[in-house]
């Protein structure tokens, strides 16, 4: 599938992914992230049930200090 | 008065945290004439801000919030200012920012960072959040950029930590921060009618 993952265009060999499989297969495994699909914001606790597929828009950002 | 004059004077953008971030993107919008702020801290001023925060030595153990809402009144005064003492939480976000179009996340914390975009997203999906994320240290100008993920705009070089050998400085931090205003200045000419 083919998504568009922090602005920027990314392909993956599997049909669907759960937001936690992209993660960890991006390495995202930052303690502070705030992740959204498709412009909507989704809670840690959906993490495994939230099914990214072609064409979606995700935004994982990670949050650090400094201000 | 100049049309984007005519249009920042109904505007009312919230500053979340008056520290490096905050105390500067509150200060350049005050210059171009914002309407009004609506600023928040709980903090007190301490020496060690100074060589990034919008205070001055005389100011060292004031209240954040006051002190700044005294330094915008003193280079505009026909700016609005509601100034908060307060910790900001995902309870009090929502009213004390209520009438803003705009919130400018200026925390220090990446904790605090994650519950007010959360909060914003969450809880004032109409509302724009410009965040500031990646200013420690200095040099890497070019790493400084902006990036849109709908109502949710983000300064900074993004990957930036604060340390104790790379700590949040004037040059870089004025440099988000600015960017932050310009954010702002940008939606408001464009995004909002």
């Amino acid at each position: 599938m083919k998504i568009t993952l922090n602005n920027r265009e990314e392909v993956f060999e599997k049909d669907e992914m759960t937001v936690i499989e992209l993660l960890e297969y991006k390495k995202f495994t930052f303690k502070i992230i705030t992740v959204k699909v498709n412009g909507t914001f989704i809670k840690k606790d959906m993490y495994e049930k939230t099914i990214i597929k072609e064409g979606d828009n995700v935004a994982a950002i990670h949050l650090i200090t400094g201000g | 008065m100049l049309m984007y004059q005519e249009k920042l004077k109904n505007i009312t953008v919230g500053i979340a945290g008056c520290g490096g971030l905050g105390s500067n993107c509150a200060v350049a919008l005050a210059r171009i004439g914002i309407g009004k702020l609506i600023i928040a801290d709980f903090d007190i001023i301490v020496e060690s801000n100074l060589n990034r925060q919008y205070f001055f030595y005389d100011q060292i153990g004031l209240k954040k919030a006051h002190a700044l809402k005294e330094n915008i009144l003193r280079i505009n005064p026909k700016v609005l200012i509601e100034a908060h003492d307060v910790r900001l939480t995902s309870e009090n976000i929502p009213t004390i920012f209520k009438e803003c179009q705009i919130i400018v996340e200026a925390f220090d914390l990446a904790e605090m960072k994650q519950m007010i975009i959360e909060t914003v997203l969450t809880e004032m999906p109409d509302k724009y959040i410009v965040a500031g994320l990646g200013l420690a240290g200095w040099g890497h100008n070019n790493l400084i950029k902006t990036e849109q993920f709908d109502n949710l705009f983000i300064c900074g070089d993004l990957i930036s930590e604060v340390s104790p050998e790379m700590p949040p400085l004037a040059p870089k931090v004025g440099i988000v921060s600015n960017m932050q205003a310009n954010q702002v200045f940008d939606i408001i000419m464009n995004n909002i009618k």
